[in-house]
């Protein structure tokens, strides 16, 4: 497996800081606006996010977690059972314009399942989509997200990797290519 | 490890402690689920179950069915008295005919022991037994023990009393496996002609005085005197059973400890425990009930997965 650091630490942190000033620019002070994260990685963005937007406006932002794993179109599909981890919306969004949070958009597959569960709990008067990492050219639906910190042409046989200081030891964005099988 | 080691759920006697943690783990998020506005989730849209009650069943059928609902499976239900069965049919022509119309899973329960593996040995649909006459009742252990540890923080180390008719119950059957499994200790109460002979060999302890039993657990399950199993008499009068066996407030306030107490319902009120214990904060028999519906989700979701996608 060959490894690439396609954003190092310094970018990393320089592209959070424009995602977050480019999310004020269309959300103003947060009063309406919520974050929310996808399970597993996506809640690590949303952390990330809220401290720093919490830092700049100097107020509390509300965030969630959303489980997405009853929702999947995979179920029966895969070898094991896909184990669920927790959703976490303690507040109505009901009329609130809510912001889907994830590390890296692929087929999109995620964020269609992601859709249904978040509208288990509600209306929200507008949905809009953050992905950190965005891997064009190998989408299965027609989802485009909103924000995106960057953007990466990659095979399909790759994988992307976000990886955080507190989990990972470092942030940065890593790109694993396969070997070539000769 | 995250996948259950069997096919069906004929028993708790076949599952690893790790089956039953899994299943745990994932009732607590369907727990989650059935707690939220819209309370269903769309995993089982492809799915089909059978529920095939040949014995009568309140609580269990509408848990059942509820949680199959939720997890918005497509179900059909039958019970026995309306049936061919009455007509000659075996069970396992019933059975078939009814997997003939494409069914997935089969959720059973029979008055005959036994029947739910009998049936999973034979048919091709998975099978969740419901309950199989005498001999076990898995889902209603399952939720026991999760209501334990909802309570409690753990099972691992608790001590549990199961009291009162274990030789006619599957679930005090049930109740003893998978406690065992998740590492509690597990004594039987009641009077001596309805406790089997040889359950100590199961390696619970035995009681035949209540108070006693009471001061040694934490939990006491209290189970209802199956009058329709009582074909000879075992005790002389229901009126010295719960004079005897029956779990008022007044032991319970007098014991050195509070104890938690668990009932899988049926209750036969001012027979095994009145109504003001029942109705007690020491009471967890309406979480029991709530919890069976989450329990009864992770088990079909899991057994579901399983099954293969033609």
């Amino acid at each position: 497996m060959e490894k690439q650091v396609i954003l190092n630490k310094r970018h990393f942190e320089l592209t959070l800081n424009r995602l977050c000033y480019q999310l004020i620019e269309s959300h103003n002070d947060f009063s309406d606006a919520v974050l929310i994260g996808l399970q597993p990685r996506g809640v690590h963005v949303v952390s990330r996010l809220k401290s720093q937007l919490e830092k700049i406006l100097h107020k509390e932002i509300m965030c969630g977690s959303l489980d997405i794993t009853f929702y999947r179109d995979d179920f029966r599909r895969r070898e094991k059972p896909l184990i669920p981890s927790v959703t976490n919306i303690d507040f109505s969004i009901e009329n609130k314009n809510i912001i889907l949070v994830d590390d890296v958009l692929f087929t999109g597959r995620t964020i269609r399942a992601g859709l249904d569960a978040m509208l288990a709990y509600g209306r929200p008067a507008k949905v809009e989509l953050f992905a950190f990492v965005d891997r064009r050219f190998k989408r299965d639906l027609p989802i485009q997200a909103d924000y995106v910190g960057k953007t990466v042409d990659t095979l399909s046989t790759e994988r992307v990797s976000v990886e955080w200081n507190e989990l990972e030891g470092e942030d940065k964005v890593v790109l694993y290519t396969p070997e070539v099988n000769e | 490890m995250n996948n259950l080691s069997v096919e069906h759920l004929t028993g708790i006697h076949d599952l690893t402690p790790e089956d039953i943690e899994l299943i745990f783990q994932t009732a607590d998020n369907f727990k989650q689920v059935i707690n939220r506005p819209i309370k269903k989730v769309p995993s089982l849209r492809d799915i089909t179950i059978a529920n095939l009650f040949f014995e009568n069943s309140t609580r269990t059928r509408l848990s059942f069915e509820l949680a199959e609902k939720r997890l918005s499976a497509d179900i059909i239900n039958f019970s026995a008295s309306s049936s061919s069965v009455t007509k000659g049919e075996t069970l396992i022509d019933t059975v078939n005919n009814i997997l003939a119309m494409k069914v997935d899973l089969v959720v059973m329960r029979h008055p005959n022991p036994g029947a739910a593996k009998f049936l999973s040995e034979r048919i091709d649909a998975k099978v969740v037994n419901a309950g199989d006459g005498t001999h076990e009742h898995p889902t209603q252990a399952l939720l026991d023990a999760y209501s334990i540890r909802e309570r409690l923080g753990s099972v691992a180390g608790k001590k549990v009393v199961i009291v009162g008719d274990i030789l006619h119950s599957r679930v005090a059957l049930s109740n003893i496996y998978c406690l065992q499994k998740l590492g509690a200790e597990v004594m039987v109460c009641g009077p001596t002609t309805l406790i089997p002979k040889y359950i100590s060999e199961l390696g619970v302890k035995v009681e035949h005085n209540l108070r006693k039993a009471l001061e040694w657990c934490d939990v006491a399950n209290m189970l209802r005197i199956q009058l329709e199993r009582q074909e000879i008499k075992f005790f002389p009068s229901l009126r010295e059973y719960s004079m005897q066996f029956g779990l008022n407030k007044e032991i319970l306030n007098s014991l050195s400890k509070e104890i938690v107490v668990m009932h899988p319902g049926p209750i036969n009120r001012g027979v095994e425990i009145t109504s003001d214990v029942a109705d007690s904060k020491q009471s967890i028999i309406l979480q029991q009930v709530e919890n069976g519906v989450a329990i009864r989700m992770a088990v079909i979701y899991l057994l579901a997965s399983k099954i293969e996608r033609q």
